[in-house]
């Protein structure tokens, strides 16, 4: 391992009044511990509950996805799990990589995946329509010929 | 009166085994070499000597320009830790029977720290962190006669009193590591031994230094600095009272 040529250089660098460390800090441990329950029971209702893996095709994903409770639970585990994901690479960015163009350039490809991410997810959660017009009935679910 | 008894050598007796230790030390001499390389020394120990009494043979014994710091010699200086087998430890502390010496002994100066020397690093940015947190009493109030503290209010930063700046946790911590501009253990070490002292007045001020992008919040608890500390202080524990005491807003 090389040695650094001047630890604590910056040690004399301005202070800005704003620190969001603490408060990214807070964010991963209290969206860790919201994350276990919402993977497990996400995990436990897809691939353990009922007929187990057998059961995932389109109608069970788009039954879940027309239930209030299923687009609630799903949003918090996009939003919570992406910007947790996005946080850490962002630290591990902050930790390895000490030259400042190539550091902004990862947090701003970071920043701006993430948020292409959010958008996309949270907008297939909301418009997504689970009975799509002359499809087969015997593949989508079973509550769209009642509609 | 018997004179046939059998000859015993007299020096034998109560004589204690030596053993011959290979130690493999990093040399760097900025004036010579480009890169630091590692060179081999035999010696003769016994199981009751230290990594340290190893040193002082080669040195005084076979290889004079051999350069490390010791002061004390007795633990408590803070001058001699090393890399001792890929383990930051005091070479004073380190006895030779709690090493494998059926393989060699590696010895190198501790990482993350400019090396200057063999042994010796640069402990310049250890010491300004150090400074940075503000590592003396400060109290607005002027005593009749003392400080009187309760015995309870003494145990409550106890254990961060026991640092002694030897930097074998800064420089055994992988977040120091990566661009030597975190804090590093040892300073907010010292800054808990201030902050939950009930005679000082200012650890709102330690509490806003370490609040920092370079503060408590880049630990990411790896343990490396408590399983380093030679003087045992649980590092980790008191850099998360720290953290706890941030959010708190007061100790």
């Amino acid at each position: 391992m090389t040695t650094i040529d001047a630890p604590r250089s910056s040690a004399a660098r301005t202070r800005s009044g704003m620190n969001l460390e603490k408060w990214g800090w807070m964010y991963m441990r209290a969206s860790g511990v919201v994350l276990v329950v919402l993977i497990f029971g996400h995990l436990f209702v897809n691939l353990v509950a009922g007929d187990g893996v057998s059961q995932i095709d389109f109608a069970f994903v788009a039954g879940k996805l027309s239930d209030p409770f299923w687009q609630v639970w799903d949003t918090l585990l996009l939003w919570l799990a992406l910007i947790h994901g996005a946080n850490g690479m962002r630290t591990l960015v902050n930790d390895y990589v000490t030259k400042p163009k190539v550091r902004s350039a990862l947090h701003f490809a970071l920043a701006s995946s993430t948020a292409v991410l959010l958008i996309l997810g949270t907008l297939v959660i909301y418009t997504f329509d689970p009975c799509p017009a002359g499809a087969d009935p015997e593949l989508i679910a079973s509550f769209c010929s009642t509609l | 009166m018997a004179t046939t008894a059998p000859e015993a050598p007299a020096q034998e007796v109560g004589a204690v085994q030596a053993f011959t230790v290979t130690l493999i030390v990093r040399r760097f001499d900025p004036e010579k070499d480009a890169e630091p390389h590692w060179q081999d020394f035999d010696v003769e120990m016994y199981s009751t000597d230290r990594v340290l009494d190893a040193l002082h043979k080669i040195k005084w014994d076979q290889d004079g320009t051999l350069a490390f710091r010791r002061s004390c010699a007795h633990g408590i200086c803070g001058s001699d830790a090393m890399r001792i087998n890929g383990r930051n430890r005091l070479a004073c502390k380190t006895l030779i029977k709690d090493l494998d010496i059926s393989k060699p002994i590696y010895v190198e100066a501790i990482k993350g720290l400019p090396l200057e020397k063999d042994l010796i690093v640069d402990m310049e940015p250890f010491f300004e962190s150090y400074r940075q947190v503000q590592p003396f009493l400060i109290a607005s109030s002027k005593p009749e006669k003392e400080r009187l503290q309760t015995i309870e209010q003494r145990a409550r930063f106890d254990d961060t009193t026991k640092c002694i700046l030897c930097a074998a946790c800064t420089s055994s911590c992988p977040v120091f590591w990566t661009d030597g501009q975190y804090f590093g253990p040892a300073a907010i070490v010292n800054a808990h031994r201030f902050i939950f002292d009930s005679r000082d007045d200012a650890a709102q001020v330690r509490l806003d230094i370490l609040n920092d992008k370079e503060g408590v919040w880049r630990c990411r608890t790896t343990f490396n600095c408590s399983e380093a500390c030679p003087r045992g202080i649980e590092v980790t524990k008191a850099i998360a009272e720290v953290k706890q005491a941030i959010l708190r807003g007061k100790p």
